[in-house]
């Protein structure tokens, strides 16, 4: 979560949900916690019934609402608004904790002169490429650091791979050594006057008119999280999917991050920012990653251009003069090389770092989709546990994708709908799938289920926790960890003798795990203790990270998970009952890093190491034993002083200053603003939704213009003002879980009891909309989208309260996403209305806004269907470039009036429309990606491919799904 | 499986375990629903049976505890009782990792509970937690390897080791076609874009660590997971 990495470096939850029950105040925002992580809430009343206040921000009242005690409802998509004003009323009126603030943040830094704000450009920071819709980043860094800036190409290439998600353990690289501060943030350009400067506009007028939330409810909330940030008191903030399933969802938490840096409230009891993630192990499987982007512990995969060599690639790792525990980068490197090739990675090979296969842009999920659609780039297609049928967002484009491969692997508990697409999927019906001419080869292969092996899952507070073994898995059922070993066997087996370089990494992986039982089972407690390292002049496993040497000495497959095999015990195994420890229980599992619990605890101190309260105590300097200590392992070197200051030209650990709490940060401090490491832009600013029924009131800028799209036929964006036709499309959908189902269903719908609980899909609508559209309590609606139709039975209820938005009233449509064609409880995938627009930083799609129409009765059937899209794709003049805009005020003129007076008349509707001729070409696109026997490798679908909008020129790289198909 | 016509019937949307999944649950000794009558009971006993008379007469006069137990009830014995032994476990849906104990009897899972010396859960689990057994046993479960050919229809059926040399070499031939050794301008790149694989959030650690561990080494580069949906 590189909102969290690049303001505090690292991208974990900050704390456990135990130190929930510390805080004073709790606000929700982003998540309805009671109903998704239900038995974490427990912390939330336990605060409540100590005399904390909760206070709920949400487009719906939710579960969490009703034991909240303030519930304020807001639009979908305008949280940076609503904290933003926040953010503008503790500047303007100077409530922040000053001490906290000079002292641990980089609020008196000075940003170079060529740094321009959204104020001086309208919604966009400087360093923009329309062409390349990207920032180059060298304004944006402090005055003389400049050339420290990424360039564009830099940009576009962090921005295609990633950066972001590899900020999961450590800030982002930037010299800190010539920087120039400013203690009295009079200067101008200190990031405290621009930060002022920055967040001016965002006032409670605007969060009324952006996002109906009256004035009055507006006061109660700042004043209550401001005066309950001090000294004495602390304000956790927690946020979960509803924030991070957003096109601009990393700068929603840099919001919340900025605030909680402002307040002083990070790394304090009952403060830090509470991230909850949707998984058992979503957590680890970015600390372990099974994501194209990253090495395991944040290492970036390498890069063809960026790392031709090992030293290249350390060296960006570490950055120049860097501060921080990054500075080490080359141990984990090595380490971690050394657990992957053993004896084969030597000094002399480079510790075979050149067998890395390397990335160039983005290969993430949704772009592999694309490639799927196209044909001929993938071949065959793995599913662990997911359901992307269900899960993903456009789901049609995920089916008709796995139509066009040769095979696909399924590897799950029950038979899910990702491994029948070829014979139930809506496409069938509507014949875009035709089953006997489909070609996808399928192996539905039963999994182990978490009882039936042993193993770790990391949970939201970074904790692992092992779990033991109870029964063998029934029939041919396995563990991912059987099935990979020995696939990996087996490959190995075929190839061996090969002389064929490409073979060798293959050949020369460290493979002999030993394996156990008749089903040959390799042991999870081996692969844990390899994750762990080894020393390997001894053959002793090492106590943690820090034990690390870059010479080939030690071996570790994590570095950040090093130490959870410390003392040769498996520490995530530890189930001390919790009412014998204190509140943050060290001896039940182990958390990542060194099993600190509370992360930058070293902030719960003042900068001369005493507590800021006895109340709010956590760790601090005890000057007779010459070591930190408290209730919590110090996040920070235990006998390093606060008055420790590093000699000149320190790098690394040595130049972690005693007062810099963030040592995973380049330069030790929390970044209320971020030259690096986000790369749409240093401070949040609000944009509309890519699909919105309003323009942006707060900038021209309608949309954020460093925003990822997939431009393809199945993925059509609605217009959105300036652009004409979104009145078509006049209401606003959004999705989320309910307690009683998991994610994309495969783990709930088969069973009976869940699926007697929750028995089917159903959307929530005001008796406003209802009355509107002609929508009955328990009967039939359809919602339909340029993607989908969905149906879904009608649940009238005040629960989504129609909101006063720009003196209109805007609809909510809610509706939850687990349904699929399979299981107890069966009903059409909701997810199939989402289009593909990404954040620019992790590549997640925007899941929880878009527009929708909404009609009563059930949905067409057949081929019906695709005719209702296309009538409305027809009305609303939809096309593969609607929505794609990267710059308002070029679109809006382009004969380059100034930006003031386009503002002027920036809310009127300036789209080009359809001429008649044009809408024979919308509605007359095929989606066919049917396959014929005895065709080989199939192409991807037979589209006529409309000519680009002349105002949205062809883009570089990512629009390449549609070269090709031209004609 | 079961599927029931949820759009069809709404009075009757309900779902009820029939088939083979009552027949296993009354097996486990849950009754699937609906009352046990006894017959050929004394009138004392009958009177005795009553609730309301336990309550004025017997220590619970709350009626919160044994006064209002029925005798069927009183006749049984909780699964976590009779089992041969209980596994340490976590809840696999969210990422709050609730604690479980599950309990086994005969080599089978007979029970999925909280466990209450958790720090963090204390020995709650939600809905889904406490229907986790299900997901261990239910009728959905699938035991055996089902394999779609090209073009057909309906499943057929494959044995482990068939499925497994068979995968070994589509992995393989996937591999090679795709193979790239090097980009245009001549940057290497070591790699296979033939294969793509989407999982990882509710597997193990120690899973993730093999998966990207051998996709890594064959020089696959699209792995991917949840954390991006
Ligand atoms: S029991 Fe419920 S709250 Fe606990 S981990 Fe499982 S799903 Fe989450």
């Amino acid at each position: 979560m590189p909102g969290l990495g690049a303001s505090f470096g690292r991208g974990g939850a900050t704390g456990d949900l135990q130190d929930l029950s510390n805080a004073d105040v709790i606000v929700i925002e982003g998540s309805n916690m009671a109903e998704c992580h239900p038995v974490g809430f427990q912390w939330v009343m336990e605060a409540k019934a100590r005399g904390a206040k909760v206070i709920h921000v949400d487009p719906r009242f939710t579960r969490t609402s009703a034991l909240a005690d303030t519930y304020v409802p807001i639009r979908s998509g305008t949280d940076i608004v609503f904290l933003g004003a926040i953010v503008n009323r503790v500047l303007t009126q100077e409530r922040d904790f000053r001490e906290y603030v000079l002292a641990y943040t980089n609020a008196s830094w000075i940003v170079s002169e060529d740094f321009q704000d959204t104020e001086d450009l309208d919604g966009l920071f400087s360093g923009f490429d329309a062409e390349k819709r990207s920032y180059d980043t060298s304004s944006w860094q402090y005055e003389g650091s400049e050339h420290h800036g990424d360039d564009e190409e830099d940009t576009a290439r962090a921005q295609e791979s990633e950066s972001g998600h590899q900020l999961g353990a450590g800030g982002a690289a930037v010299e800190h050594r010539d920087i120039r501060r400013d203690p009295t943030l009079q200067h101008p350009r200190t990031v405290w006057q621009i930060l002022k400067r920055h967040f001016s506009r965002y006032t409670p007028e605007m969060v009324a008119e952006v996002c109906g939330v009256p004035t009055d409810v507006f006061d109660e909330v700042a004043e209550a999280w401001i005066s309950n940030s001090n000294r004495e008191r602390t304000t956790a903030l927690v946020y979960s999917v509803g924030w991070t399933q957003r096109g601009t969802g990393v700068q929603y938490i840099r919001t919340g991050a900025i605030l909680q840096l402002l307040l002083g409230n990070m790394g304090r009891p009952g403060g830090g920012i509470m991230a909850l993630r949707g998984h058992a192990s979503i957590q680890g499987s970015t600390d372990i990653p099974t994501l194209y982007n990253l090495l395991p512990g944040y290492l970036p995969m390498p890069h063809a251009e960026k790392h031709a060599d090992l030293a290249t690639y350390v060296d960006q790792i570490r950055g120049q003069g860097q501060k921080g525990f990054w500075g080490n980068a080359e141990s984990y490197v090595v380490s971690l090389l050394k657990a992957y090739f053993g004896d084969r990675a030597t000094a002399e090979n480079d510790y075979m770092f050149d067998a890395l296969p390397r990335i160039d842009g983005d290969h993430g999920t949704y772009g592999q989709v694309m490639d799927m659609l196209e044909g001929g780039k993938i071949f065959g297609y793995f599913l662990l546990g997911q359901n992307p049928a269900v899960g993903s967002a456009n789901g049609r484009a995920q089916r008709l994708g796995m139509a066009n491969l040769d095979w696909v692997v399924v590897r799950d508990l029950v038979e899910i709908e990702s491994a029948t697409f070829w014979k139930d999927a809506p496409e069938v019906e509507t014949g875009e799938i035709v089953p006997e001419e489909c070609r996808t080869e399928v192996f539905l292969m039963p999994a182990a289920s978490h009882v039936e092996k042993e193993g770790t899952f990391t949970q939201t507070q970074r904790m692992l926790q092992w779990r033991e073994k109870a029964v063998n898995p029934p029939g041919d059922a396995t563990s991912e960890l059987w099935f990979f070993y020995h696939l990996g066997r087996r490959m190995r087996e075929k190839l061996a003798g090969s002389t064929d370089p490409r073979d060798r990494p293959l050949l020369d992986v460290a493979w002999d795990y030993p394996v156990h039982g008749e089903e040959q089972e390799p042991s999870s407690e081996d692969v844990l203790k390899e994750i762990n390292g080894y020393d390997l002049t001894t053959g002793e496993l090492l106590p943690g990270y820090t034990a690390m040497r870059p010479d080939g000495t030690t071996s570790g497959g994590c570095w950040i998970y090093s130490g959870v095999y410390a003392d040769g015990v498996n520490q995530a195994a530890r189930r001390k009952p919790g009412r014998e420890q204190s509140l943050h229980a060290h001896e039940w599992g182990w958390a990542w890093p060194m099993n600190r619990r509370m992360l930058y605890n070293r902030a719960s101190a003042d900068p001369d190491g005493k507590p800021w309260s006895e109340r709010k105590a956590l760790v601090w300097w005890d000057e007779a034993a010459g070591r930190w200590t408290g209730d919590d392992v110090p996040d920070f070197e235990v006998t390093k002083p606060p008055s420790y200051r590093p000699p000149e030209g320190a790098t690394g650990v040595e130049a972690i200053a005693g007062d810099d709490p963030f040592i995973m940060q380049s330069d030790g401090k929390g970044w209320l603003y971020a030259p690096k490491g986000v790369v749409d832009g240093p401070l949040p600013a609000h944009y509309e939704p890519a699909e919105s029924p309003f323009r942006n009131t707060v900038y021209t800028q309608q949309q954020n213009p460093a925003r990822e799209i997939y431009t393809n036929h199945l993925n059509e964006v609605h217009p959105s003002p300036p652009e004409r036709g979104s009145e078509v499309f006049p209401y606003v959908w959004t999705t989320s879980r309910m307690t009683e189902h998991h994610t994309a269903g495969g783990m709930s719908r088969f069973l009976p009891y869940l699926a007697e609980l929750q028995p089917a899909l159903f959307m929530e609508v005001s008796p406003e909309l209802a009355a509107e559209r002609g929508l009955t309590h328990m009967g039939w609606a359809h919602v339909v989208t340029a993607r989908a139709v969905v149906e879904a039975r009608v649940m009238v209820t005040d629960r989504l309260a129609p909101l006063r938005v720009q003196d209109r009233v805007v609809h909510q449509i809610w509706l939850p996403y687990h349904w699929g064609q399979g299981g107890l409880t069966t009903g059409d995938v909701v997810n199939d209305l989402v289009h593909l627009t990404l954040d620019p930083n992790v590549h997640i799609q925007e899941f929880k806004a878009g527009t929708c129409d909404v009609r009563p009765g059930r949905r067409p059937r057949g081929r019906a269907v695709l005719e209702l899209i296309d009538e409305y794709r027809v009305r609303g003049g939809v096309t593969m470039s609607t929505g794609t805009v990267a710059v308002t005020a070029e679109f809006l003129d382009p004969d380059g009036r100034s930006r003031a007076e386009q503002a002027d008349d920036g809310a009127v509707a300036a789209g080009e429309g359809h001429d008649d001729e044009d809408l024979d070409k919308v509605v007359s696109v095929e989606h066919d990606i049917r396959s014929r026997p005895g065709q080989p490798q199939q192409h991807g679908a037979a589209l006529r491919v409309l000519e680009e909008s002349p105002r949205s020129g062809p883009r570089d790289g990512r629009d390449r799904h549609d070269e090709g198909r031209q004609g | 499986m079961v599927v029931v016509p949820v759009a069809v019937r709404p009075a009757e949307r309900r779902v009820r375990p029939h088939g083979a999944a009552a027949a296993r649950l009354a097996h486990d000794g849950r009754a699937p629903g609906g009352r046990v009558y006894v017959r050929g009971v004394g009138v004392r006993t009958w009177i005795e049976g009553w609730p309301v008379y336990r309550q004025l007469t017997g220590d619970d006069p709350l009626g919160r505890g044994a006064a209002t137990q029925s005798k069927r009830s009183k006749s049984l014995t909780p699964r976590t009782v009779t089992a041969d032994r209980v596994a340490k476990s976590v809840c696999p849906y969210c990422a709050v990792g609730c604690g479980q104990r599950v309990y086994v009897k005969d080599e089978r899972v007979v029970q999925i509970e909280g466990d209450p010396d958790s720090p963090h859960s204390r020995g709650r689990l939600c809905p889904k937690g406490s229907a986790s057994e299900q997901l261990v046993n239910g009728d959905a479960r699938l035991t055996r390897i089902k394999y779609r050919a090209p073009y057909a229809t309906e499943w057929s059926e494959l044995d482990l080791e068939t499925a497994m040399e068979m995968i070994t070499d589509r992995v393989l031939d996937a591999r090679r076609r795709g193979w790239q050794d090097a980009d245009e301008r001549g940057n290497k790149l070591n790699r296979t874009m033939g294969i793509a694989s989407l999982g990882g959030a509710t597997l193990d650690n120690e899973e993730n660590y093999l998966i990207k561990k051998l996709f890594t080494a064959m020089g696959a580069i699209q792995v991917e997971n949840q954390a991006r949906i």
